[in-house]
């Protein structure tokens, strides 16, 4: 299968002086500042199984970018380039590029650092993951990686990112208390609270209400509108609803590629392919 | 009345009978279950009332003695504490950092294939065997010396494999994304390892140490063979001392004997007296291992209540 519209933007790309200037795939008036781009990127796996083809797709600064797609598709695997989340696992491959703006850093080059990359960008997982200590300690984490050691900044920032969270004011009493206490919308507002702490350039989410009910969901899909002020968020959902409340960019994804990427009100209301519209109508996937 | 569906009959005839295989499962459960606890009441009553009239304090003030009313085990309840003082100290450290190795850092390839495989099979090895192997390599190549040091670290090796095993599983049962949350944050692999996973793998490195240490604790074969006396009647070099520097390491390369050396040394005596004095020891010597169980379940206990996925 063939992405005409992908494969165009390549050229472009290549085309350009500026990698910082390329024209986005993107209808309608100029888009925003860009804080990521990918560019031709595939993935393999270590078995040699290629979940990803010549991926380029704009992040644009504080908005919100959907990956949807049928199961399977590679939006999980698309994700975790972005924080080399595979290079945990022994054999997998990345060629192509992800650009960090504004200095252009190459993410998945050899000579970049994943941890570094790591400390640039966040996630938040599928499942809420605390760390079996206590909320404080939950938070403190990151900082505690990055050699903060005192307890007023410390408390400080933790205090500001549970805030940033919406999950202060249920929690401030109970900062000793483990962190597997809590309910699993706590949990994972607790997750994303340890994201935030450490004040990443790019949060990414992966299917992040999915083992949510519908309020914690809701309060989930609130937090995410406040922070793109903030942070610029890359959210895999599997929920088409979600990805048109939360999102200002979709991008539609079909066996590791990208098929379309535009506004989301486009993909939604005036989608240019067939596949991105049965999918998103339910007739398909 | 509740509204009752036709074939409701059949259903509940068909659980009825599931339900009987039930009953059957748990009837046998319990039995096997018994039989274990009766033969262990048993053999720790029997002792217990055997060796009821050496059961007092001097008995474990006393030096063997060739009277077997005066004959106590304190040098064997003192070189036992000591042994498993070293053991620990080697097998804790060396198992847990093979175990994180193996899990954590080691490329998997039939390298270390043939590792794990060898591990598994130490496990098994005879304990005598390793008893030959000290005393070829502690004894006299390094010439250690038939001393509390080269004990300990005899049964370290002994039980080193436990530890290994017992690390890698408690490692594994560590869910991949509590993991991924670590790396996630920009932790570093060692940091993810100290932080993260040997923290929450303690309960089970600490079940697998014990199981170890247990044992160990009840090991003859090697420790004769390494040459450990049967009858001695001196304590090795006090640890600490009034006069600087305070401690010595003395006390490692000191003679020694252990619980159930003494033991079969008593039970190896003619005279029916020293029976009493074997079954004792053996009384002492399983509570000692008792309490140790003790100790491993309530700080398991302690250490899991905090530890939910
Ligand atoms: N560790 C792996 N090794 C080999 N193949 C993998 C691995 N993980 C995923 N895949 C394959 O890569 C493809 C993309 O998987 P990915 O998890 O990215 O899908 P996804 O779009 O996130 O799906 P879902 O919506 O179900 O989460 C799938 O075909 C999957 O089978
Ligand atoms: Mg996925």
């Amino acid at each position: 299968m063939v992405n005409p519209m992908a494969t165009a933007t390549h050229a472009s790309m290549l085309g350009s002086a500026n990698p910082g200037a390329t024209a986005p795939a993107v209808s309608g008036d100029s888009p925003p500042p860009l804080k990521a781009e990918s560019r031709g990127l595939d993935f393999y796996y270590s078995n040699s199984f290629q979940a990803l083809k010549s991926i380029d797709m704009p992040v644009y600064e504080n908005k919100v970018t959907a990956l949807i797609g049928p199961s399977g598709c590679g939006k999980s695997t698309f994700l975790r380039c972005f924080n080399r989340m595979h290079d945990l696992y022994a054999g997998n491959r990345y060629a192509g590029q992800i650009v960090l703006h504004p200095d252009n850093t190459d993410l998945l080059a050899k000579d970049v650092d994943p941890i570094e990359v790591r400390m640039r960008i966040g996630m938040v997982f599928q499942k809420p993951n605390p760390f079996p200590k206590t909320i404080y300690e939950n938070v403190a984490y990151g900082l505690r990686v990055r050699g903060m050691t005192q307890k007023n900044q410390l408390d400080d920032k933790i205090e500001e990112s549970l805030r940033g969270a919406a999950l202060w004011d249920e929690v401030k009493h109970r900062l000793g208390e483990m962190g597997s206490n809590l309910s699993g919308g706590q949990q994972q507002r607790l997750c994303i609270a340890r994201a935030l702490a450490t004040d990443p350039e790019i949060l990414l989410f992966d299917e992040p209400t999915s083992a949510l009910d519908p309020i914690a969901t809701a309060s989930i899909e609130e937090l995410v509108t406040e922070l793109k002020k903030k942070v610029t968020i890359l959210i895999v959902t599997h929920n088409m609803q979600q990805a048109a409340r939360v999102s200002d960019y979709t991008a539609y994804m079909y066996i590791g590629e990208l098929m379309e990427f535009d506004k989301t009100d486009t993909i939604f209301f005036k989608p240019k392919r067939k596949e991105t519209e049965d999918y998103i109508t339910g007739r398909f996937g | 009345m509740a509204v009752v569906a036709p074939n409701a009959t059949e259903i509940r005839g068909l659980i009825r009978k599931a339900k009987r295989w039930d009953v059957i499962f748990v009837s046998l459960g319990i039995a096997c279950l018994g039989i274990g606890l009766l033969t262990f009441a048993t053999l720790f009553l029997d002792m217990l009332i055997d060796g009821w009239s050496r059961l007092n304090p001097e008995f474990f003030t006393q030096f063997p003695s060739r009277r077997a009313g005066q004959a106590g085990i304190l040098s064997a309840w003192v070189g036992t504490t000591l042994v498993m003082l070293v053991t620990a100290f080697f097998a804790v450290p060396l198992g847990i950092g093979a175990g994180v190795y193996l899990e954590e850092y080691a490329p998997k390839n039939w390298v270390t294939d043939i590792i794990e495989i060898n591990i598994t099979n130490l496990a098994g090895v005879p304990s005598i065997v390793y008893g030959l192997l000290a005393l070829g390599l502690f004894v006299y190549t390094f010439g250690l010396g038939q001393s509390i040091l080269t004990a300990g670290l005899t049964l370290a090796l002994l039980i080193l494999p436990v530890v290994i095993v017992a690390t890698r599983e408690a490692i594994r049962g560590i869910p991949g994304i509590i993991r991924e949350g670590a790396y996630a944050l920009g932790a570093t692999k060692l940091q993810t390892v100290k932080d993260h996973i040997v923290p929450y793998s303690t309960p089970g490195i600490l079940t697998g140490v014990i199981i170890g240490m247990s044992r160990a604790i009840g090991e003859t074969a090697p420790i004769i063979t390494i040459g450990a006396l049967t009858f001695i009647a001196f304590l090795p070099p006090s640890p600490i001392s009034d006069v600087p520097p305070f401690v010595n390491f003395e006390w490692l390369k000191a003679p020694f004997t252990v619980m159930p050396i003494q033991m079969f040394n008593w039970t190896s005596r003619p005279e029916a007296a020293f029976q009493h004095n074997a079954a004792a020891a053996g009384f002492i010597l399983v509570l000692m291992t008792l309490l140790m169980n003790g100790l491993a379940i309530w700080l398991r206990y302690r250490l899991r209540k905090n530890i939910k996925w």
